[in-house]
């Protein structure tokens, strides 16, 4: 091989790492300084509560529907293989298990990922692309505080209540299948699921991680908006990269959040 | 687009100052081998209306930016209102900009805003002004460009030179010192271009405000600037008053005025000759 042919591609080695490295250095100072501008954005509820609309509110339906088919379909599943064991009874308890430790908070935030961190960083590369943010610091307005830190934080805080409302349509939609089409005894039902679930070890668990995942899908959505090529290229890349990002580092964030919540299970 | 700490405006200008803006010798690169300007020097008097001509991707609106502060030279002086723009700290350099009202080039109003929401929001921002005050003030700006009756649209649902109008009113917003308009004329009908045109020139002269245009629009700009500067290739190449230059014979400006294709800004660009680009050999 050519001596060349490897200086070149030592060259574009040592450049991916560079802008990797550079864009990671900024990707932290963004975090910071998106925190530091938290308080005076918090400041102005107003901004931030228009957000949770935005995010929140607006991703009611795809997050209610799939709760509610997510739930069905495991308690169609866990009957299936429950009653091999003779413990039909259990389904109540295995279906909230499931989704208040996993796919509550897990499918939850995949979805909001796609649903309203895509728009936000659809809405914040727009803007740049469009001069409104250079406009906004031209009228000595930080768009950092004006508009990224009311919607880091209103996916923040809708993320856990998604998440919750992901879970209980689940719940109803396992005693739908459960209860009212299999015919198991309602009873039974909601009696084993109240014993089986503890509110610290599962429920609190659920909501730390769907806070977790708020958190992660929020700030990709923000930086890879502020961060955008000005360009409808740029936006749509940033808009994938979002998705992308968000769902690769949801699936790890959950791994590594499983392994120390939950130690009992044998790791 | 830079990262920040929070700020809190503070220290106002000196709206009496004789020059407006002054670049001394400015030079500026986005790196070391992208030279954008270079001996930038230019004075604009309070009062005045200044236009900066030149193609498209000369460096006008780099200048801009620098008078803005968002962009930093990399030599020479960059002074508004007798204070040096990069040596201002965050808290200076947002006094600076409560000062100045920017047109960009599209208008870039909020598109989630009404009309009058987008003028308003300055007024929002930096005054502690009752609803009714910020109220009749916007609608005072809305007339003055002839667009009280557009408040409660969108701006999706105005025209390009609608759009325009409603961003010099909001760039007027906060009756600033300094108007910087980027590119104001591009892409209008010209009854549109000749309306942006005089309200540019009026508002200058009723408000008492200097302002900066850049353009590549020659004949509206005869129309209503007081000085012009002509830059190309990062260079100030020609100046003078409007009937200067109609009466130059300096070629840069005699191709721009007369929009001739050839000259001393070539037809082709960094293309070899066309013979040796084909292999073509005499005999």
């Amino acid at each position: 091989m050519p001596a060349s042919v490897i200086a070149d591609g030592l060259r574009r080695i040592g450049a991916g790492t560079r802008r990797a490295v550079t864009r990671l250095g900024f990707a932290a100072r963004f975090t910071f300084a998106v925190l530091g501008h938290s308080v005076e954005g918090l400041r102005r509820i107003r901004l931030t509560l228009r957000e949770i609309y935005f995010a929140g509110a607006l991703s009611l339906v795809i997050i209610l529907v799939s709760g509610l088919f997510v739930g069905m379909v495991l308690a169609l599943q866990g009957y299936d293989i429950l009653q091999r064991y003779g413990a039909s009874e259990s389904l109540g308890v295995m279906v909230a298990l499931s989704l208040l430790r996993e796919l509550g908070p897990v499918v939850a935030g995949l979805l909001f990922a796609s649903r309203a961190g895509s728009a936000i960083t659809a809405e914040i590369g727009l803007m740049k692309a469009t001069d409104q943010l250079s406009a906004m610091e031209m009228m000595a307005v930080d768009p950092l505080a004006r508009v990224v830190a009311p919607r880091f934080w209103g996916g923040v805080i809708s993320m856990p209540l998604l998440a919750a409302l992901f879970s209980t349509l689940g719940v109803y939609g396992a005693y739908l299948v459960g209860v009212k089409l299999i015919g198991l005894d309602a009873g039974a039902f909601w009696g084993n699921m109240q014993a089986g679930v503890d509110f610290r070890e599962d429920v609190v668990n659920g909501i730390i991680k769907s806070v977790v995942f708020g958190l992660i899908v929020s700030l990709i959505a923000v930086f890879e908006g502020y961060d955008a090529a000005p360009t409808a290229e740029g936006v749509s890349s940033a808009t994938t990269r979002t998705v992308v990002g968000s769902s690769l580092s949801i699936l790890a964030a959950d791994f590594v959040l499983t392994v120390f919540m939950f130690r009992g299970v044998g790791v | 687009m830079t990262l920040s700490r929070p700020v809190r405006p503070s220290a106002s200008f000196d709206r009496s100052h004789t020059t407006a803006i002054e670049l001394d010798n400015v030079t500026f690169g986005y790196d070391r081998t992208r030279q954008v300007l270079s001996g930038i020097t230019m004075s604009v008097p309070r009062g005045q209306v200044v236009a900066i001509m030149g193609g498209s991707g000369c460096g006008k609106t780099t200048i801009l930016r620098l008078i803005g502060g968002q962009l930093r030279p990399s030599e020479g002086r960059v002074v508004v209102a007798g204070r040096s723009v990069p040596d201002l700290d965050r808290d200076g350099l947002y006094a600076l900009r409560r000062e100045i009202g920017m047109l960009f080039q599209f208008g870039a109003l909020f598109t989630d805003m009404t009309v009058f929401e987008n003028i308003a929001f300055p007024l929002r921002e930096h005054t502690d002004l009752s609803d009714q005050m910020i109220r009749d003030l916007v609608l005072m700006k809305l007339n003055a460009v002839g667009l009280r009756g557009a408040a409660g649209l969108v701006p999706s649902a105005l025209s390009g030179g609608m759009a325009r109008r409603v961003a010099l009113a909001r760039a007027i917003a906060l009756d600033p010192m300094l108007a910087l308009y980027d590119e104001p004329f591009a892409g209008l009908d010209p009854i549109s271009l000749g309306i942006v045109g005089q309200l540019i020139r009026k508002l200058n002269d009723a408000l008492g405000i200097t302002s900066v245009i850049v353009t590549h629009d020659v004949y509206e700009s005869l129309k209503i600037v007081d000085y012009l500067y002509f830059v190309s290739a990062g260079r100030i190449i020609a100046q003078g008053t409007p009937d200067e230059v109609r009466a130059s014979t300096d070629p840069f400006v005699r191709q721009f005025v007369d929009g001739e294709a050839d000259g001393p800004v070539p037809f082709h660009v960094g293309a070899p000759p066309l013979a040796e680009e084909f292999a073509v050999h005499a005999g």
